[in-house]
């Protein structure tokens, strides 16, 4: 059993849990994800890696309730603990592997939406600590829904809030933000790590391929058992099928066909809201109704 | 009981319509008075042939002549003394290819059911509460198995019995391997068979830890190093799924048969209350021949599909068991037989809509010694399906190999193994099963984790 020592609510239906798991604290890297299954029915629920305490043993998650698993997930309390906890999985930060002199001289900007502001800091505090100063764009709506933004701002070297409606930091998404600081501020960056929703992670790559700045992007496409065994997260990567579990879940923004892992995502979507309707209103939803096939 | 020394037993069956709908077992085995029956018709033979067909050489005649003399727990214990896992092996083993293949009775009339019996011996057991016999004491030896499937649990159970400390490491929520994963309830029922079957193997002293995936979590240089083992048994399956590599693939709706399989089995998808989806398909194809194809296309024909086999050749060289071919077409699947897969079309939104199919003929034999199949020009037609499952086997996980030092694997990726004591080229290291071999069966999983117990006793005792 896997204890949650800490429960946060951090704002948008976001959930912030420290879990004790001292096999995977001492080994896991920014980029890697754990697979969270809280008890005997529930499903294997894959969480990008958001922070690790390796003496205390401790690995943090942060998820937001889409849907009836994720939602149980969040009545968990302090105290008490999930079933299974696996990992570390997948690969760690391509940019953890490179020659540190070489990594030095990359001039790197972290985009982040939503939830996936969560998997970035552990990769922006990696870089802090060995002395790389990055840039960071936390876009969102608005002002109400940002998480994260003053952790993040301890270990950044220069942060920018991007809001939609302009409440809070720059007025325009993402990626006009981007085209803000290189068009109009002249800056220059080497590479582009972008983590958040799927929608926004494919603009952010459509427009830095324009601008020519090579893109690291996290994909979290459905999966289930996390170890190469079943391809339900398979990804078209180019000219190949990607497995986003074993050989991801970091990959070439440029080069992920993101409108078909989109639509991939999708897949289960009556499934799920079968399952959200009968958490919701008992198990009433059989279909056959002809309203929902 | 009457017997024609010619002909065995029948063994009794779920009626194909009933069975069709719900996933209970097919197969409902020997009761005693059957079973003894069965078991006369063994000749005894001193020189058994039988023993010679079997991977891990169990001593039928042995537990055979005990059935017949009405004593269960000592057949149970005559098996157990050789496999670690008889009610499983009872159940998925290729008997008609391997022990019941060399039965001399088979020479004029039928062969000694030997498979059945063996279930019966284990079933009879388990309802007895009779346990596998422990070792008297520990020899201080600590052993990693990695993988709890049935080459896994065989080394493990082996090792144990020999006053090893052994701990298995399972990457998954659940031990078992492929037993969990792979085989479906209606073939192979989960807690009343293969969780006992493990239960068994731990009151040997095995102990099991989970949601451990080494080459992440850990790796063998670290249990080796840091944690104080002495050997390390591979023993971590099979793989990655392979895909055809045609248009239309990534569709929504087409999946791999141990994608299917793992949602069915080990996440119980087709049982409402547990959380994890599974798309039915009202019309379903599975491409492949093997038993993992008809394993998939009995789970869908259960969840309520119409379910339509694909296969490249026919039916003489369909892989999978004969058993199961019977099994499947008594059910109501469809074979479309040389038949292969040319692309797969959708609707807007990415589901699968048909899958477009090219008639073969056998041609000329291929370095496999089958007939090759040859695509019969101008024969294209369309299966209007809206799921199709992938079942072409795996290749190799790159997890452990990758982060293993010193270890070898060959062109395929798989792990270069000695077959007699699964020596590998890293010292100290042993691996046997699905890693080693590609995919192949539970028995000769299980064959070479007994081999790899012996080759690790023989090292660590030199």
């Amino acid at each position: 059993m896997f204890k949650i020592l800490k429960k946060e609510y951090l704002a948008n239906n976001i959930w912030l849990m420290d879990i004790e798991a001292p096999r995977v604290a001492k080994t896991c890297q920014p980029g890697q994800f754990v697979i969270v299954k809280m008890d005997e029915k529930g499903e294997r629920i894959p969480l990008t890696v958001c922070d690790y305490d390796r003496e205390k043993g401790i690995v943090t998650i942060v998820f937001q309730t889409v849907g009836a698993s994720t939602e149980e997930m969040a009545e968990y309390e302090e105290g008490e603990s999930f079933m299974d906890f696996v990992g570390p999985l997948g690969c760690p930060s391509e940019l953890l592997e490179m020659p540190e002199e070489e990594l030095k001289k990359e001039k790197l900007l972290f985009v982040c939406g939503g939830v996936g502001t969560a998997p970035v800091y552990p990769q922006v505090k990696w870089m802090k600590e060995h002395g790389i100063d990055v840039d960071v764009i936390i876009g969102a709506r608005t002002k109400d829904i940002l998480i994260m933004e003053e952790p993040m701002r301890k270990i950044a070297a220069n942060l920018y809030i991007a809001t939609d409606d302009g409440s809070y930091g720059f007025k325009g998404n993402a990626c006009d933000q981007i085209n803000d600081l290189v068009k109009n501020q002249g800056k220059e960056y080497t590479r582009v790590i972008a983590i958040g929703p799927m929608i926004m992670m494919k603009f952010v790559a459509l427009l830095t391929k324009e601008l020519n700045i090579p893109t690291i992007v996290s994909m979290n496409p459905i999966m289930v058992d996390g170890t190469g065994m079943c391809g339900a997260c398979r990804l078209q990567v180019g000219d190949e099928i990607k497995f986003a579990c074993v050989d991801g879940p970091e990959f070439d923004g440029h080069l992920v066909d993101f409108d078909q892992a989109m639509q991939r995502q999708r897949m289960y979507k009556t499934e799920e809201g079968r399952a959200a309707l009968r958490r919701k209103e008992g198990d009433t939803h059989h279909g056959g109704c002809g309203h929902c096939s | 009981m009457e017997v024609d020394v010619l002909k065995r037993v029948p063994v009794r069956e779920q009626e194909p319509k009933v069975r069709a709908a719900n996933f209970d077992e097919v197969c409902l085995g020997y009761d005693k008075e059957e079973a003894m029956a069965e078991a006369v018709r063994c000749l005894q033979c001193k020189n058994p042939q039988c023993v010679k067909g079997c991977p891990v050489n169990i001593d039928i005649p042995g537990f055979i002549k005990e059935i017949a003399e009405g004593n269960t727990a000592e057949a149970y214990q005559v098996i157990s003394k050789y496999s670690a896992l008889p009610a499983v092996c009872g159940r998925v083993c290729p008997q008609e290819s391997q022990c019941e293949a060399k039965c001399i009775r088979g020479i004029k009339g039928d062969a000694v059911s030997i498979g059945k019996l063996e279930r019966f011996a284990a079933d009879a057991a388990r309802e007895e509460g009779i346990k596998p016999q422990k070792a008297d004491s520990l020899n201080g030896k600590k052993i990693a198995v990695i993988g709890s499937g049935p080459a896994g649990l065989t080394c493990a159970g082996d090792l144990a019995k020999l006053g090893y400390d052994v701990t298995i490491f399972e990457a998954l929520h659940k031990a078992g391997g492929v037993l969990s994963y792979g085989i479906p309830e209606f073939r192979l029922p989960k807690s009343r068979v293969v969780d006992a079957e493990i239960d068994n193997v731990k009151s040997l002293g095995v102990k099991i830890e989970t949601n451990v995936v080494i080459g992440k979590s850990t790796t063998i240089d670290e249990l080796l190093n840091e944690e104080g083992f002495d050997a390390v048994f591979i023993g971590s399956g099979a793989g990655l799924p392979k895909f055809m590599g045609i248009p239309g693939e990534n569709a929504n709706g087409v999946f791999s048969a141990n994608e299917y399989l793992t949602r069915s089995n080990l996440m119980q998808a087709f049982d409402e209350s547990y959380a994890t989806p599974i798309i039915a398909g009202k019309k379903v194809a599975v491409v492949g021949g093997g038993n993992v194809a008809m394993d998939a296309a009995r789970t869908a024909l259960r969840l309520g599909a119409e379910v339509h086999i694909v296969y490249r050749r026919s039916e003489e060289e369909l892989p999978a068991r004969v058993e199961e071919v019977h099994h499947a077409k008594e059910e109501g699947i469809i074979f479309d037989l040389l038949t292969n897969p040319v692309e797969i079309h959708t609707d807007d939104e990415g589901n699968v809509t048909g899958m477009t199919c090219i008639r073969m003929e056998l041609g000329e034999p291929d370095e496999s010694g089958r007939r090759r199949p040859v695509e019969v020009k101008g024969s294209e037609f369309t299966l209007e399906v809206d799921t199709v499952i992938m079942s072409l086997g795996t290749s190799p996980n790159p997890l452990i190999s990758s982060t293993t030092e010193g270890l070898d694997i060959n062109k395929w990726k798989c792990i270069v193994a000695e077959e007699e004591n699964g020596q590998t080229s890293k010292a100290k290291v042993y691996a046997g099963g699905d890693a080693v071999t590609g995919a192949a069966t539970v028995i000769l999983a299980m064959g070479a984790g007994k081999a790899a117990a012996k080759g690790i006793h023989e090292y660590l005792n030199q």
